[in-house]
């Protein structure tokens, strides 16, 4: 076990080289002159030029990568061109917040989703099953950041109840939470029910329930907890789409995370600040798949024997 | 459990004379919720190559006719907004858009998918790992942020979002194929048809590709709806179709802003995304229980 978790681990650095290596180069060549950027626009030539030397800009962009990586591992990503503040501080401050976001919009998928999905295989083709399976179809087909946009126009114009945008207390979490966590929801719902309708269909369902075991029972305790293991993957495959969710949420509702961020660096034309964040997005998603990959073993001792085997 | 039911010889005799082809078809036909798709897809798609006939591009789309920022009314369906241009109008030309950009990133998607998947899965080793290797990659950078990173590299434009949107199409194309083509390598069929002397890209092409296209045509259609959606939410993030352009996202982008005073510019066009995504997603739908009667409960 401990051996797969190292060898995963080592497997992260490849991946990060070139997943930074691409991003670093598309940035350099998307990116404009950044010494115009800096430099008043009535700056002499010879001025620009000291810069340019002072910044390495004028080393070949192999060199200039290896000083960037070089920076990365000591925690050096650079300043912003526009604020002058330290690329990775920036991103540290900004992470909780979309932790925050992101967290919470999980929260709200899973208790919206794994109810309602045991509740609509349970009640298999009735006019329940139908009336969740439309909403969730309906959820999946919205665009998030619409969804967004109709709660904001609901709640916070038409009947002013909440605040829409910001991030100045606990409240202002509710909206873009609810956005990102209804969307996952959808998602998770159809996941649920066919994991809870291939577990129902199972012998020791039939077992449980010959042997006396209570309703309750049966499904929470025998079924459930077998139905995890497709819902747990259902979870882990979407922190793609959290992510994703949760930058637009940010953009909507001008919550001040890591999505808002980049998006705000890429307007600014900030290379530094755009380069970094994504860099160190791509490196927590690394993480997190990884972790995810974690719980599969706690929750599936079959995993887990598998892991060990080949570690 | 499934009750006895007597089969008379007509009926089968009607059953063999059919493709399979022809047997999908009707299976697909008899679910409701995929023909209501299909019929709002067919629509949409005439809607979009009629648009000329029916709307002005310079004053509709463009702008600066008599009616400012209308709420929705018999003359102007879905309102005006602060140019005076037609928002159903603009929702219609829209559609132009969201549907190559759909169409366009998955069908570059899928062939590249194709081509990586079934090396990968046929020749194993080697290109297996490379191609798997390289999915790593891609999958470890979020969708969002890659099509930023691809959308700056080749300049905001209609044709860098296509490129962007089916790269990371291509990657599940791609995962399908694989997994598709492992299974059906190791049958007696693919066996006999290198005994025969094919060559491989025959093989490929001709034994196996068609045996694993059911889960690949499933996957196209929920693709194009979820590329769709991905291309408005680029637009909207102001990193997709740049702004004059009536797509659905930059439209929303536009409306943001009078979110307060004009509602309906940020209604219509997210109506529009929702139902062609649904219309799409239906379609899947009834194509995969069409296409897998077994999957179906």
């Amino acid at each position: 076990m401990i051996r797969y978790v190292l060898k995963r681990l080592l497997f992260m650095i490849p991946t990060i080289l070139l997943t930074s290596l691409i991003i670093f180069f598309a940035m350099k060549i998307a990116g404009g002159d950044p010494v115009k950027q800096i430099l008043p626009e009535n700056a002499t030539v010879e001025q620009q030029e000291n810069l340019r030397e002072e910044m390495g800009l004028n080393d070949p962009l192999v060199v200039q990568y290896a000083r960037y990586m070089a920076g990365l591992i000591t925690g050096d990503m650079g300043e912003s061109y526009v604020t002058g503040k330290d690329v990775l501080q920036t991103f540290m401050e900004r992470l909780p917040m979309t932790l925050a976001l992101g967290g919470s919009a999980l929260i709200v998928a899973c208790i919206i989703s794994v109810p309602l999905g045991i509740y609509t295989a349970l009640n298999q083709n009735t006019w329940k099953d139908t009336t969740g399976m439309v909403f969730a179809l309906f959820g999946v087909s919205m665009p998030n950041f619409w969804l967004g946009l109709m709660l904001m126009l609901l709640f916070a114009v038409k009947w002013k109840l909440l605040p829409s945008q910001g991030a100045e207390g606990p409240e202002y979490l509710v909206l873009p939470a609810l956005t990102v966590g209804l969307g996952l929801a959808a998602l998770i719902t159809r996941t649920t029910r066919s994991a809870m309708l291939d577990v129902i269909r199972q012998d020791y369902m039939t077992t449980a329930k010959a042997k006396g075991a209570s309703h309750r029972r049966v499904i929470y305790y025998h079924g459930l907890k077998n139905a995890m293991i497709p819902i747990v993957t259902a979870i882990g495959m979407q922190f793609s789409l959290v992510m994703t969710g949760s930058a637009l949420a940010e953009v909507v509702f001008s919550w001040p995370g890591i999505g808002r961020l980049v998006f705000e660096s890429i307007d600014k034309r900030d290379e530094p600040m755009v380069t970094g964040a994504i860099i160190l997005c791509c490196i927590l998603m690394s993480i997190i798949n990884l972790v995810v990959d974690l719980i599969y073993a706690f929750l599936d001792p079959r995993i887990k024997a598998q892991y060990s085997n080949k570690g | 459990m499934s009750e006895k039911k007597t089969v008379s010889v007509e009926t089968l005799n009607e059953y063999k004379g059919r493709s399979l082809a022809q047997e999908t078809w009707r299976r697909f036909l008899k679910n409701k919720g995929a023909i209501v798709g299909m019929a709002f897809m067919i629509l949409l798609v005439i809607l979009a190559c009629s648009g000329d006939l029916i709307y002005d591009f310079q004053v509709d789309i463009t702008g600066f006719s008599a009616d400012l920022s209308e709420s929705p009314s018999l003359d102007h369906l879905f309102g005006t907004d602060q140019l005076g241009r037609d928002i159903f109008a603009r929702v219609i030309y829209g559609t132009r858009y969201s549907l190559i950009i759909g169409v366009g990133s998955v069908a570059l998607g899928l062939v590249v998918g194709l081509i990586t998947g079934s090396l990968a899965g046929f020749y194993g080793g080697f290109w297996d790992q490379l191609v798997m290797r390289a999915n790593d990659i891609l999958y470890s950078i979020p969708n969002i942020m890659l099509a930023v990173v691809i959308v700056q590299l080749l300049g905001k434009s209609i044709g860098s979002l296509l490129v962007a949107l089916s790269i990371s199409s291509a990657t599940s194309f791609a995962k399908i194929t694989r997994a598709a083509v492992m299974t059906i390598r190791g049958q007696e069929y693919v066996e006999s048809a290198y005994a025969m002397g094919l060559p491989t890209w025959k093989i490929i092409l001709k034994h196996i590709i068609p045996n694993c296209l059911s889960p690949i045509i499933v996957q196209v259609t929920l693709a194009i709806g979820s590329n769709i959606i991905s291309a408005s939410s680029l637009s909207f993030l102001g990193v997709g179709v740049p702004i004059p352009i009536p797509e659905w996202g930059t439209m929303l982008a536009e409306g943001r802003t009078y979110i307060v005073s004009e509602p309906w510019m940020c209604i219509f066009p997210g109506l529009a995304i929702m139902f062609t995504v649904l219309a799409l997603n239906l379609m899947g739908d009834g194509l995969r229980d069409a296409l897998d009667p077994k999957l179906k409960r």
